[in-house]
């Protein structure tokens, strides 16, 4: 097959134009204007930059690999060429942008195109931008194309380390405020590495060298160090395989002590969306039943361990904590149950919309003049009782909390291993039921309803536990979230609330009990850390959820049933693979 | 087939709770409406008002919903987004109208005004549906059921906070049309005159519509598409066309909504889309989904009960200001629907059908 040259020329132009565009659109929304303000390398590089600059080189990458032609000989020039001229047109496009700017009033129209966005763009005005986009542009088109052309041996090392130094960057104030805390010395390396909102230069080369260097070892020497593992005698691999579980349990258990309340929050809010998480993926993942309005669950056992706690005027009884966790969990399932009969002979689609039906009834009727004698409507219930290790005193009246003899879960930093462990329990269960009888079940009406059926199993009362199991997940989630912040308000149960536990399942992978925890550090954790981003998080989400259905359908973690079911789909697949090997 | 006991217990458990809830629903609605009307609380003319109201806003339900119908008659696919697409034709609405009130064309000629913000509003929306069904769903047609669904969901957020960080997350105040202000009197019964404009906006837009399916050579293509898509295809018609075709009639139909539902409540936000975009599905399944008289049927059945509801049903059983279950009642309507009788009420398309 033949490239021709005129094609080749606009498909680099239309990748850079592509590119352009939306860096553009970036521009337009506010992100590069909040995302300049934070530096990537203190002084040189923000993070607007950086992410233009991104656009600019990824469509240099683009370019060069549409250029190239598994046919025939190696042709740098061409690549070269397209690359350059992708990163050309990006540039060009965004002078074409600035300049479109000065002639007409776009802020009329778009509230962040403002003048500090054009100041920024222009580098404090003048005409020299016109010839530096351009220029930096055809760089970063080349830049692109280099890191194409280059030989996968040091291209892997060198793109993970760029990623791992921006990573190290975004969250540099947070290794710098605990390194900072310690004393002496491990304080100055934190001066010396961390700025005040990203790397110093030296800091910056430091982790680019080391990561290229570990990452070239690590391929270099993985095998042999795997083999030197599977060479240990099995009682020693057990031992060691034990020594890494304490050291991991040390450190999740020091934590909260060494990062401070702030980052203790970030991990109970993780763990929480992880334990809803993990319970909608047994409604989702395994069983297939897409439910939107999972916040309804959320509500029913924030609501009721809000009321049989609650020091506050709604609060019906004064129960310890420790004995309204386990009703909540149980009402939350009765929930379940309630919400699950009726919809549960709805299929596939129509199932989402009434679920999300569902979810925003309860929030209305919380929320309700009607129901407010019972839920306080508007006002919410405020004045739960934190949780007890210990003797609880007496219920005195009503808005005065009552008095902890023995180990109070005040703050964040107690909560902390509250929801820790609730979290480690719950991916217990779920990893216990996902190989039972039950679980094979759910992932079997997945697959065909009609042929579980037929193999005997009863959809009503297996899809009934699925919902009704998931339910109490997202009960428990309910429950901790409300002594972690005190109070309950119809307003935080919004459909957000299962639209962020559906996108972390997604990403993650669908039916995956570890995709579940990674999805939920990377959609929840990320933003609540970087305040830049969590403005951006919901655009994020919406992003993040097409992507992965355009590109990675099976997440980021994908669980192994789901990765051969995927690769089984398209039997051209299998032609192809059958027929390499009877060439090979 | 031999079932055990406990199985013909659950069956017997799940259709008691069934006949339970639609007994309870129709008790409350029976005996609200006989409290209501005997204690005589509200006068006849304010249950013409809501009713009013109700015509006004279902015919703005109605014009949404085609474009779920239509895009499910022959996708079977929910487009998620579609209420976002609603609420950037009222974006664009409100831009073009604010403008033409700045330079003082809409106080001149205020028809025009309204017909040249209605048409901006629709390029808009058009324009924004075929990015949005090039990008996310073409690629994914043919792909198991939720995976389209997901994606839609994925652009409807990307959508609405697009649209927050173009204009931030405040409240644009439509601009006033002095022409619109007021009442028209009928019968000596005082009628706003927005009610009557939007009414009567909607129902030419899907007249517009309905001859455009019905008696053109597109609108057969498009029938015989959802009909079977693989036939169509045998007999000539491009298929992609036509699917990219109902994408931008239905977004079209968004946009006009979207400005004349800007034009009813007078502010635009990036949130506007959401809750219409759920009724106007409620709408869309209410008169059956797929099918487009049902959608308009639909529409209108749901904006009456919606208005008419809180006062009837609800407010002499004792629930004190029943008019913040507006929503609900409109959600309730949903669920029943999915329900009991998924076709609708003019029932074309069975959702069981896979």
């Amino acid at each position: 097959m033949m490239i021709k040259k005129e094609n080749l020329i606009w498909i680099a132009i239309k990748t850079g134009l592509l590119s352009g565009v939306i860096a553009i659109f970036l521009c337009l929304i506010g992100m590069i204007e909040v995302f300049s303000k934070r530096d990537v390398i203190e002084h040189i590089i923000t993070l607007g930059d950086f992410i233009l600059l991104v656009s600019a080189v990824s469509a240099g990458i683009i370019a060069a690999r549409a250029a190239s032609n598994p046919d025939q000989e190696k042709q740098p020039l061409k690549n070269y060429l397209a690359g350059a001229l992708a990163g050309l047109t990006t540039g060009i496009l965004i002078i074409a942008f600035i300049g479109l700017s000065q002639t007409i009033n776009l802020r009329s129209v778009f509230l962040s195109a403002s003048p500090s966005l054009f100041k920024l763009l222009t580098f404090k005005g003048g005409t020299s931008w016109i010839w530096i986009y351009p220029s930096i542009g055809l760089a970063s088109g080349l830049l692109g194309t280099t890191l194409f052309l280059l030989p996968e041996k040091f291209r892997q090392p060198i793109t993970r380390a760029i990623f791992i130094t921006f990573l190290m960057a975004l969250f540099s104030g947070l290794f710098r405020v605990i390194m900072i805390n310690r004393a002496g010395s491990i304080a100055k390396l934190a001066k010396y590495l961390f700025g005040q909102t990203g790397l110093t230069l030296s800091g910056a080369t430091i982790f680019f060298v080391a990561i290229i260097a570990i990452s070239m070892f690590w391929t270099a020497r993985s095998k042999n160090l795997q083999e030197g593992f599977s060479r240990i005698p099995k009682a020693g691999q057990t031992s060691l395989r034990v020594a890494l579980y304490v050291l991991l349990a040390y450190v999740v258990i020091m934590l909260p002590q060494v990062s401070g309340p702030f980052i203790a929050q970030v991990v109970v809010i993780v763990s929480l969306y992880a334990l809803m998480g993990l319970g909608l993926n047994i409604t989702l993942g395994f069983a297939g039943l897409l439910d939107l309005g999972f916040v309804a669950f959320f509500a029913v056992g924030a609501y009721t361990v809000g009321l049989l706690t609650s020091y506050g005027i709604f609060g019906l009884q004064h129960i310890p904590f420790w004995v309204a966790v386990p009703i909540a969990v149980l009402v939350a399932m009765m929930f379940g149950a309630f919400l699950g009969l009726p919809v549960l002979g709805v299929r596939g689609d129509y199932l989402a919309i009434a679920t999300l039906g569902f979810g925003e009834i309860v929030r209305l009727l919380a929320g309700s003049d009607f129901l407010a004698p019972f839920f306080g409507g508007p006002q919410g219930i405020i004045g739960i009782q934190k949780p007890c290790l210990g003797t609880l005193g007496e219920f005195l009246k009503v808005d005065v909390p009552r008095i902890c003899n023995g180990i109070e879960f005040g703050g964040p930093k107690e909560i902390y291993y509250l929801a820790v462990a609730s979290a480690i329990l719950v991916a217990f269960i779920a990893l216990r039921l996902q190989k039972s009888r039950l679980g094979r079940a759910w992932m079997a009406i997945r697959e065909d309803e009609d042929v579980a059926e037929a193999l005997g199993i009863n959809l009503i009362q297996t899809k009934l536990l699925a919902y009704m199991l998931g339910a109490a997940f997202a009960g428990l989630g309910g429950a901790i979230f409300t002594v972690l912040v005190g109070s309950i308000f119809a307003t935080s149960m919004q459909l957000i609330v299962s639209i962020n536990v559906v996108a972390l399942i997604i990403v993650g992978g669908m039916g995956s009990i570890p995709g579940v925890i990674v999805g939920a550090i990377a959609l929840i954790g990320m933003p609540e850390l970087l305040r830049e981003v969590s403005e951006y998080r919901f655009l994020f989400y919406g992003a993040a959820l097409i992507m992965m259905m355009l590109a990675k359908p099976e997440g980021l973690w994908p669980s192994q049933a789901t990765l051969r079911e995927l690769h089984h789909e398209d039997p051209g697949e299998d032609l192809d693979v059958a027929s390499s090997q009877a060439k090979a | 087939m031999r079932t055990s006991f406990g199985e013909r217990l659950l069956d017997l458990a799940v259709n008691g709770f069934l006949w339970g809830f639609r007994i309870l629903i129709v008790v409350i609605v029976v005996l609200g409406t006989f409290l209501t009307i005997r204690a005589g609380k509200y006068t006849s003319e304010q249950w013409i008002d809501f009713v009013v109201f109700g015509i006004s806003q279902g015919s703005i339900y109605a014009l949404i919903a085609l474009g779920y119908t239509m895009v499910y008659g022959i996708l079977r696919m929910i487009n998620f987004a579609h209420g976002e697409i609603f609420m950037s034709g009222a974006f664009g609405g409100y831009f073009i109208a604010t403008w033409l009130t700045g330079i003082g064309f809409m106080d001149k000629y205020p028809v025009f005004g309204l017909i040249i913000s209605m048409m901006f509003g629709m390029l808009v929306s058009t324009l924004i549906a075929l990015l949005v069904e090039r990008i996310a769903y073409r690629p994914l047609r043919g792909a198991p059921r939720l995976v389209p669904l997901i994606s839609a969901i994925g652009a409807s957020f990307f959508l609405q906070y697009t649209f927050r960080g173009f204009f931030g997350p405040g409240v644009y105040a439509y601009p006033s049309m002095k022409a619109l202000d007021g009442e028209w009197i009928f019968f000596g019964i005082g009628i706003l005159k927005v009610q009557i404009v939007v009414t009567i906006a909607a129902v030419v837009m899907m007249s517009i519509l309905y001859s455009i399916v019905m008696f053109t050579k597109i609108g057969k293509a498009m029938r015989a598409v959802s009909e079977n898509k693989d036939v169509a295809a045998l007999m000539g018609i491009d298929v992609n066309r036509i699917i990219v075709t109902t994408f931008a009639l239905g977004a079209a139909m968004a946009g006009a909504a979207g400005v004349l539902y800007a034009l009813t409540y007078r502010q635009v936000n990036f949130f506007t889309g959401f809750t219409p975009g759920i009724k106007a599905f409620t709408a869309a399944v209410l008169g059956g989904i797929g099918n487009i008289p049902g959608a308009m049927v639909g529409g209108l059945v749901l904006g009456i009960v919606e208005s008419v509801g809180p006062a009837l049903f609800l407010d002499s059983i004792g629930i004190p200001r029943p008019y913040q279950l507006k929503d609900a009642i409109a959600y309730i309507m949903l669920v029943m629907i999915l329900l009991f009788r998924p076709s609708g009420i003019l029932g074309e398309r069975v959702s069981k059908k896979a």
